[in-house]
């Protein structure tokens, strides 16, 4: 049979990386157990959810636009094509991309990136998911990462960023903790990168290390706090519920929706239960969190105008579903009242979900998948606030008011995104 | 010319109620499947939203949710010497469009058929002697039984989580319930729905004249329900916007709220929407159909090879396809020979409106769902002696009253000024203590010689295809049961404490302009042998036995009941024989 110099060239780069990998660590990169480990872990790392750009129908050749405060970087092309992918290149430069950020010939990656985070990954686990990967369809698919603008688009640049937020090295486990605590720390800080969402960012970008986890607005959302903060945390969650959250993608008061509902589709619904129970057990832990911080935010004024209009506008058009007492209903309609989501300190995901609808996460063990329809064309900036600022201040919840202005502004940007 | 498709194992026409059963059990037997639907795709958030699902221009008068007639319709005649022409308004019956079908737009009375109906004629003929029957009523029995079909009945009513109360539990009897329902497997899912004041009114009175009122087993949930697919429905809101509209908070059983969330996630599974299917092919043979012929929004044409074909249309269209396709014989009313078109039959539906004094009642009828309310069951099918009664057939009877809609739930007492500030008075005066049900007594329709089906010679759709023609008219067995079912409701009607009741008995002829129910049925009838009917006791084409045709296109005769609850359970009872016994050996599973 005729082979294709492509095809030939193909194997030759798979063989020598393999024959590299062997000298290096003595681990078999073809072993099938490795390989199913690799495959597991690209899974937590949620790889595809960068460098498989949906409908594609290539699994990891890249090109997917990653939204940033910065502009789009598009994501690379990871599948072992020796041209276009990563076919050619080393274990130690697969895993210095991974966890220090670093390209091939000394380049510097973008932070979009989570090498922040991969950093944490032990090489063994980094190694699994470099043979994993070896295995994928081989895509010939050339991906120019870079679009971002002057001076941005200056790769040095990142040197001097990493100086100031980049914290190299692997995770190291607290010897005063359990193993199933080490063993989320080690999902959630590294492969799992929560932070990258959940964790506020500086004006360069950086995590803003002293507010870890506290919530973050990007992409028309607000990715909630996962602090074990009572009112707007996980903090009245017990362990069982925060893992079955990320398996089944929904919660008493919190269904997993907008970028999370990728995340959990196809991430952590996939993952093992003791791998989640792990993950819900260290954030599940106060220390170094603001526990009961904002117990004691106080409500909106329940004599303000808003309140009276919100409360209208709420029985009119939301009780249908949440129920005219906020409890919803389970699986279906999420609870309002006590709502970590409702009591955000930032108001995005609920004026998203008002404005545009939104569909929560459907999951093999809850298919159902209900939706919220949209309400934009319905109701002005003014409605919008004032049902908002309602059931973030009605029942036991309690939060800051939402003003018209902001709505606005929401509904701009919402129609600008287009999503 | 057609384009090839690449071959598939079973190709469905139409995702609907049928469609969808059959395409979840056969995806889950490891099948690739497709499903072609004529109309577009529905979901609940996008396409019915609460924030104006409950527009009654919108979807009531302005039909939003149905065929539109110059997509597709059909013409019309009572009789054999008239000439038909075409409906170009849906008026005495509403043809779904897209996914989910007529699923999307019911009113979801979740009803069991007597088991009597299934033996209609046999049972009858014995009661009261072979004479009884009228020469021309051409009813006869299922083929199937009861029995055959209660596990699959309480798999339908399990899946939707149906509300309502046990009449017979394993051949009990039990309080509160329909005591002349054919013996339950176990309970309904949820219990029944909350009813309101003038339901319950009627329930007393009933009670009173010595009947057993029961809650009308309800689509419209009464509690959160999380069916056995592990998909979740909520609790009505009586909002009283059910029949024509979609449910915008997921707690009226639908194939979009109990199903297709499982279906669309197996990947043995396709759908194709604003497609229409033209033809089914059949080989040289015409024994063997090899797949469908469809068009897409574009014009352009497909060729699906399939090894099974699973004709899950409308009935009309059903029988429509049957005819266009060559397969089986069309129905001579003449001779009565061939079975294509016959034994078509819909609904016998009366009311009668009670007006109360208005000082003393206030029902707030706007308070409802689409299958509220108590019925009584001591007029249905043969619940009761007819030997001297002059007809045969029946309905349940009952304080159905859906909704309080402004537009079309309004009655005036007769005399009263049809439009102007007398009018408007009236409407003020009865509006909260008037008592409308569109159908309290809801009644059979037997089948005869001279109502068919058949292709109409004139008037054809876009592709040129001829259109389906009705030839249906009512007969004086179901005028005469008709009038009967309406006094016995008026009297229950006094008995509540109405200062005036109008009967409006069901009158012929048959009015294609005037709403009854959606419940067409037969045409393509299932039997116990190919002289008798279209298809076996599975719903397997005698003609064609890769071939099955799902839905009320396959009932004899129409029994009392709202259809739908049957047309679930036939569906289980054809995919469980597709399943176990059909994909084992593919061949006729009966032999004539």
């Amino acid at each position: 049979m005729p082979r294709s110099p492509q095809a030939t060239l193909c194997v030759v780069a798979l063989a020598l990386s393999a024959g590299v990998a062997n000298a290096e660590s003595g681990i078999d990169p073809q072993d099938f157990k490795q390989i199913e480990r690799g495959s597991y872990l690209t899974i937590v790392g949620d790889c595809a959810a960068c460098h498989t750009l949906p409908g594609s129908g290539h699994a990891y050749a890249g090109g997917r636009a990653i939204e940033t405060p910065f502009g789009e970087i598009l994501a690379p092309n990871i599948t072992p094509d020796p041209l276009t992918g990563i076919g050619a290149w080393t274990d130690q430069e697969f895993i210095d991309a991974m966890t220090k950020g670093t390209g091939r010939n000394g380049t510097h990656l973008y932070p979009a990136m989570p090498y922040t985070y991969y950093t944490k990954v032990t090489r063994e686990d980094a190694l699994a998911i470099r043979a994993y990967l070896n295995t994928v369809s081989a895509v010939r698919n050339p991906v120019t990462a870079d679009q971002l603008p002057f001076p941005l688009n200056i790769r040095a640049s990142m040197i001097v960023w990493n100086e100031l937020f980049f914290a190299p090295g692997e995770f190291r486990p607290r010897t005063d903790k359990s193993e199933e605590w080490n063993r989320g720390a080690y999902l959630a800080e590294g492969l799992g990168h929560c932070g990258l969402c959940h964790t506020p960012k500086n004006f360069l970008g950086g995590d803003k290390t002293s507010e870890r986890l506290q919530g973050y607005a990007l992409q028309g959302w607000f990715a909630a706090d996962i602090t074990n903060d009572r009112r707007r945390g996980l903090g009245d969650w017990p362990v069982d519920e925060i893992a079955a959250y990320l398996k089944i993608g929904h919660g008493r008061n919190t269904f997993g929706t907008g970028l999370m509902a990728e995340t959990i589709s196809q991430s952590t619904s996939n993952m093992t239960d003791a791998d989640l129970k792990a993950i819900a057990t260290y954030l599940k832990d106060p220390a170094g969190q603001n526990a009961n911080e904002t117990q004691n935010q106080s409500k909106a004024a329940s004599d303000q105008v808003d309140m009276k209009i919100g409360a209208k506008i709420y029985m009119d058009e939301c009780s249908g579903c949440h129920g005219a007492d906020g409890k919803g209903s389970a699986d279906l309609f999420p609870a309002l009242d006590g709502s970590a989501i409702v009591q955000q300190t930032d108001a995005t995901s609920l004026m998203h979900v008002t404005l545009r609808g939104a569909r929560s996460v459907a999951t093999d063990k809850m298919p159902t998948g209900s939706a919220m329809p949209q309400f934009g064309w319905l109701l002005t900036d003014d409605q919008v606030a004032a049902v908002l600022t309602y059931i973030r201040n009605s029942w036991g919840n309690a939060a800051p008011s939402v003003g018209a202005a902001e709505v606005g502004k929401a509904r701009h940007a919402f129609v600008e995104r287009g999503d | 010319m057609a384009r090839r498709l690449p071959r598939k194992d079973a190709v469905i026409i139409g995702l609907g109620w049928t469609g969808s059963i059959l395409a979840h059990t056969l995806c889950d037997a490891g099948l690739d499947v497709v499903a072609i639907e004529r109309g577009p795709w529905r979901d609940t958030a996008t396409d019915f939203p609460i924030s104006y699902a409950q527009d009654e221009l919108r979807y009531r008068l302005q039909h939003e949710l149905f065929l539109r007639p110059a997509q597709m319709s059909v013409t019309f005649r009572n009789s054999a010497n008239q000439t038909a022409l075409p409906v170009r308004n849906w008026g005495a019956f509403m043809l779904g469009n897209g996914v989910g079908g007529g699923g999307v737009h019911w009113n979801a009375e979740t009803f069991r058929f007597l088991p009597t109906d299934f033996i209609a004629r046999s049972h009858l003929t014995q009661r009261y002697g072979e004479k009884f029957l009228p020469e021309d009523m051409t009813i006869q029995d299922w083929g199937v039984t009861y029995d055959d079909l209660e596990p699959h009945y309480d798999q339908f009513e399990h899946l939707c989580g149906t509300s309502g109360t046990a009449g017979n539990l394993q051949g009990k009897i039990q309080d509160g319930g329909n005591p002349f329902e054919g013996a339950r497997s176990r309970p309904y899912p949820t219990p029944a729905q909350k009813q309101g004041y003038g339901h319950t009114l009627f329930a007393e009175a009933a009670k009173q004249l010595g009947y057993k009122p029961y809650p009308q087993p309800s689509g419209n949930l009464s509690k959160s329900y999380t069916n056995p697919l592990g998909v979740t429905l909520g609790q009505c809101t009586f909002c009283g916007f059910c029949e024509w509209f979609g449910c915008a908070n997921y707690s009226k059983a639908t194939p979009q709220t109990t199903i297709l969330p499982v279906l669309l996630r197996n990947p043995n599974f396709e759908t194709r929407t604003e497609c229409e299917v033209m033809r089914i092919n059949l080989d040289n043979t015409g024994k063997r159909a090899t797949g469908v012929t469809y068009v897409n929004s574009s014009g352009e044409e497909f060729e699906q090879p399939a090894d099974l074909v699973l004709l899950c249309a409308f009935q009309l269209f059903n029988v429509q396809l049957l005819l266009l396709s060559g397969i089986g014989t069309p129905y001579d009313p003449q001779t009565g020979k061939g079975q294509i078109g016959r034994n078509f039959t819909h609904q016998t539906v009366s009311t009668a409106v009670g007006f109360f004094d208005k000082d003393k009642y206030n029902f707030n009828p706007f308070i409802a769902s689409g299958s509220i309310g108590f019925c009584i069951d001591e007029f249905n099918g043969d619940n009761f002696d007819h030997s001297q009664l002059g007809f045969v057939g029946g309905g349940y009877i009952g304080q159905v009253r859906t909704n309080g809609r402004p537009l079309e739930s309004m009655a005036v007492p007769p005399g009263t000024p049809a439009w102007g500030a007398k009018w408007k008075q009236a409407l003020r005066d009865n509006y909260l203590s008037s008592v409308i049900c569109g159908a309290a007594c809801h009644a059979s329709f037997y089948s005869y010689r001279d109502v068919y089906l058949d292709l109409d010679p004139t008037y054809k759709d876009r592709f040129g295809r001829p259109l389906l023609r009705m030839t249906i008219d009512f007969h004086d067995n179901e005028l005469k049961m008709s009038a009967f079912l309406t006094d016995k409701y008026a009297e229950i009607l006094q008995q509540m404490g109405a200062k005036q009741v109008v009967k409006q008995p069901r009158k012929g002829p048959y009015d294609v302009t005037d709403y009854q129910t959606s419940h067409l049925c037969g045409g393509a009838i299932m039997g116990d042998n190919p002289g008798n009917s279209a298809l076996n006791r599975y719903l397997q084409s005698w003609d064609v036995p890769n071939l099955f045709v799902q839905g009320a296109s396959a009932y004899p005769q129409n029994a009392g009941y709202n259809p739908t609850g049957t047309v679930g359970a036939l569906a289980f009872w054809s995919a469980k024989a597709i399943r176990s016994q059909y994909l084992k050996n593919p061949g006729p599973l009966v032999h004539a």
